[in-house]
């Protein structure tokens, strides 16, 4: 009898744990939803259950006239895009260099790496500042993307290295055997067995810059170059709550597709997470 | 093969070749020294130029304000510095190669034909040529700034010595002696510092606690409804983090957010001073971290807890193990040896968390004697002092400070990782 009444106060305790946290995650995710169907424009007067919910902020976002919302989605878009595309070749480069040969340099190039991606690449943000003012590349995409890019390789290097290496090496001997070169021993044999590790990658250097704020920040500096954090930063930044419902409808439409894409790759991205670092 | 005693080519490749090509003549490898030759002639008429010039910018920064512009001067002075570098390391090689060559004769090997080392070529520098792309981007965008930033740090570069109308001087370790000395300077910094740790400690552990906990809870096997709790609980993870975190800066606003019109005045408690008053404002932000950080964890400790065999908690209970019990023995010691690496990520990961502290309150409230803010930790800091004061020598010198302790926390992970130690890892 006592194993029953512990097991039932076990599991109530236990369930009125989670329903306490469930409600601490889902709080502000649905005041959010609330704020953006407010007819209101201030933080002041928005409820998280209105009495008349609108859709009007939504329809105000994608008004090209008075928002520059759909811009900045864009420019979001298609610098995680090209971010992703040249971190994941160059990626694969690196990673299959240092996990299939053995060259003068190697060992310290990995250290090098491995001190790299400790440090973030925008501690050394005045030095970014002045030197993309230097070069013309202030206020651009480029420049921003090259930062990316370059921000991304150290630790997505070690990850690609760390799988590639429990890809066993008689396959590639076997192929050199029968007379294949390194570059197709690299594009038929290895990368078709990297397809795991190239999503997660792929996934990590999307995600990035997509939810990077303060470089983008440092970069760009014309309104319509913004990317989606720098933008809602200054819909909401410019005079606090006034413009609060707008920026929550943004939000609410930037966070949605994120959340979906998440929760769809979140497998891939927990064991390129453990594959990484258990390994390095 | 005994005609080591007698030749001495090695030493006289190597010696040769002290002018580049001409120990690879002396071995009869024509094709290769007149590479290195070429090489070596192009490289002093298409360099010479940029490195006198780099290197005149580099001592000096300028002499004639408005006409030299020192941080350009500084800017050029690295190229030189990198093409000097680059430029020596292929002198090495030259070096190295007539004298192994040498080597070779001298133990009565026959040298490759141009043929073979064509070839030669092809085979070892592949991984060269695989990793160039990537080394040459990092060499641009992370190598260089650390350089820059490491020698701006020597500078006196602020809004008073600012190009083109001023010059910029070396003054030294000068900036670190401020640091340290200067009353406003020194109490500032260790402010910032003290709070840096506490926060990264803070936050870190709080969101490691809370993640394994969870975690564990929803573990129990006669649990209902996992899979609901684990994708709700997994949200905060997915919702881009600069998002959540303006939206808490609504909700914390100090008249018209939520947290003190309707939460605590519905459990009777005065509206809190959350972003003016400092020790709110870090309270708020641990709390917010935790939120933000807590799923990442959770998610991971899952995997670790789905991979525990059962065997050991069936052990347990024939030892009458209590559920405390079974935790610390079994339970956490697994978790915390399989996710022991990337914890130590997320410590250095909020060391740096600029997002947090910046979009929340920007690093507020502000401090009476002081030149950061509250909440300001050493990265936002700098970015203030970069970005409005225009303290770039001694926001160079900090961020040193700050690179030194990460690096010192990286060596010392690396050193702990046994992984490196396998013969063939490295």
């Amino acid at each position: 009898m006592t194993n029953k009444t512990e097991r039932i106060i076990r599991l109530s305790v236990s369930y009125l744990i989670l329903l306490i946290a469930v409600i601490i995650v889902i709080y502000p995710l649905l005041w959010v939803i609330g704020s953006s169907l407010n007819p209101g424009q201030s933080l002041s007067g928005s409820t998280m259950f209105p009495e008349d919910p609108t859709f009007k902020h939504y329809m105000g976002l994608f008004d090209t006239e008075k928002s520059n919302y759909v811009l900045w989605y864009l420019n979001s878009m298609k610098i995680s895009l090209i971010t992703m595309v040249f971190a994941v070749i160059s990626v694969a480069f690196t990673g299959y260099a240092f996990s299939r040969y053995r060259f003068i340099g190697r060992k310290n190039g990995l250290l090098t790496f491995l001190v790299l991606q400790m440090i973030p690449n925008f501690a050394a943000l005045i030095a970014i500042f002045v030197l993309a003012n230097r070069t013309g590349l202030l206020d651009t995409h480029a420049g921003l993307i090259l930062i990316y890019v370059g921000g991304q390789i150290p630790m997505n290097t070690w990850l690609m290295k760390g799988y590639l290496d429990t890809i066993p090496k008689e396959l590639d001997e076997s192929a050199r055997m029968d007379g294949a070169g390194h570059l197709r021993i690299f594009w038929q044999i290895i990368m078709p067995l990297s397809k795991p590790i190239i999503a997660v990658v792929a996934l990590f250097s999307f995600i990035a810059p997509f939810g990077d704020f303060i470089l983008a920040r440092i970069m760009l500096r014309s309104e319509e170059k913004f990317t989606m954090g720098v933008g809602l930063y200054e819909l909401v930044s410019k005079q606090f709550g006034n413009e609060f419902t707008t920026f929550a409808a943004g939000s609410v439409l930037i966070a949605i597709p994120i959340t979906i894409l998440f929760l769809s790759f979140q497998k891939y991205f927990i064991s390129g997470l453990t594959a990484g670092g258990t390994k390095g | 093969m005994n005609s080591n005693v007698t030749t001495k080519h090695r030493k006289n490749a190597g010696l040769l070749s002290i002018i580049p090509g001409f120990g690879q003549f002396y071995n009869k490898q024509f094709v290769k020294g007149i590479i290195f030759l070429v090489l070596t002639v192009a490289f002093f008429s298409s360099f010479s130029q940029t490195l006198n010039w780099g290197f005149w910018g580099l001592i000096t920064l300028g002499e004639i304000p408005i006409l030299d512009h020192s941080i350009f001067l500084l800017i050029d002075g690295i190229i030189a510095l990198l093409v000097a570098i680059i430029g020596l390391g292929i002198y090495a090689f030259n070096i190295y190669d007539a004298f192994n060559n040498g080597k070779k004769r001298d133990e009565g090997f026959l040298l490759n034909s141009v043929r073979e080392q064509y070839h030669n070529l092809l085979d070892n520098g592949f991984p060269y040529l695989m990793i160039s792309p990537g080394f040459l981007l990092l060499i641009f965008v992370v190598i260089f700034p650390i350089i820059f930033v490491i020698l701006l740090s020597f500078t006196n570069y602020d809004l008073y010595h600012s190009p083109p109308a001023k010059l910029v001087d070396w003054v030294g370790i000068q900036n670190y002696i401020d640091i340290f000395k200067l009353d406003l300077w020194r109490s500032t910094f260790f402010g910032v510092l003290g709070w840096t740790i506490v926060w990264t400690f803070g936050a870190t552990t709080l969101q490691v606690a809370i993640g394994v906990f969870l975690a564990v809870v929803i573990n129990q096997k006669d649990l209902k409804g996992k899979a609901f709790f684990r994708t709700i609980l997994i949200l905060p993870w997915a919702v881009p983090a600069f998002v959540s975190i303006l939206i808490f800066s609504g909700m914390f606003n100090e008249s018209f957010g939520v947290v003190n019109t309707q939460i605590l005045s519905m459990l009777g408690i005065d509206a809190i001073p959350w972003m003016t008053e400092e020790v709110w404002t870090r309270l708020a932000l641990i709390l917010i971290q935790s939120w933000l950080g807590f799923p990442f964890i959770f998610a991971m400790t899952t995997g670790v807890l789905q991979s525990i065999p059962e065997e050991l908690y069936e052990a347990a209970n024939v030892d009458g193990a209590s559920l405390f019990q079974k935790f610390r023995g079994i339970t956490l010691p697994m978790v915390l040896y399989a996710t022991a690496p990337i914890l130590i990520t997320q410590y250095t990961f909020n060391f740096n968390n600029f997002n947090v502290i910046f979009l929340f309150n920007g690093g507020g409230p502000a401090i009476p004697g002081q030149n950061a803010g509250g909440t300001d930790i050493l990265i936002s800091w700098i970015y203030q002092l970069t970005m409005t004061s225009g303290q770039y020598g001694k926001a160079a010198a900090i961020t040193m400070l700050l690179s030194l302790i990460v690096v010192a926390v990286a060596l010392w992970q690396f050193k702990r990782t046994n992984s490196f130690k396998e013969e063939d890892m490295m």
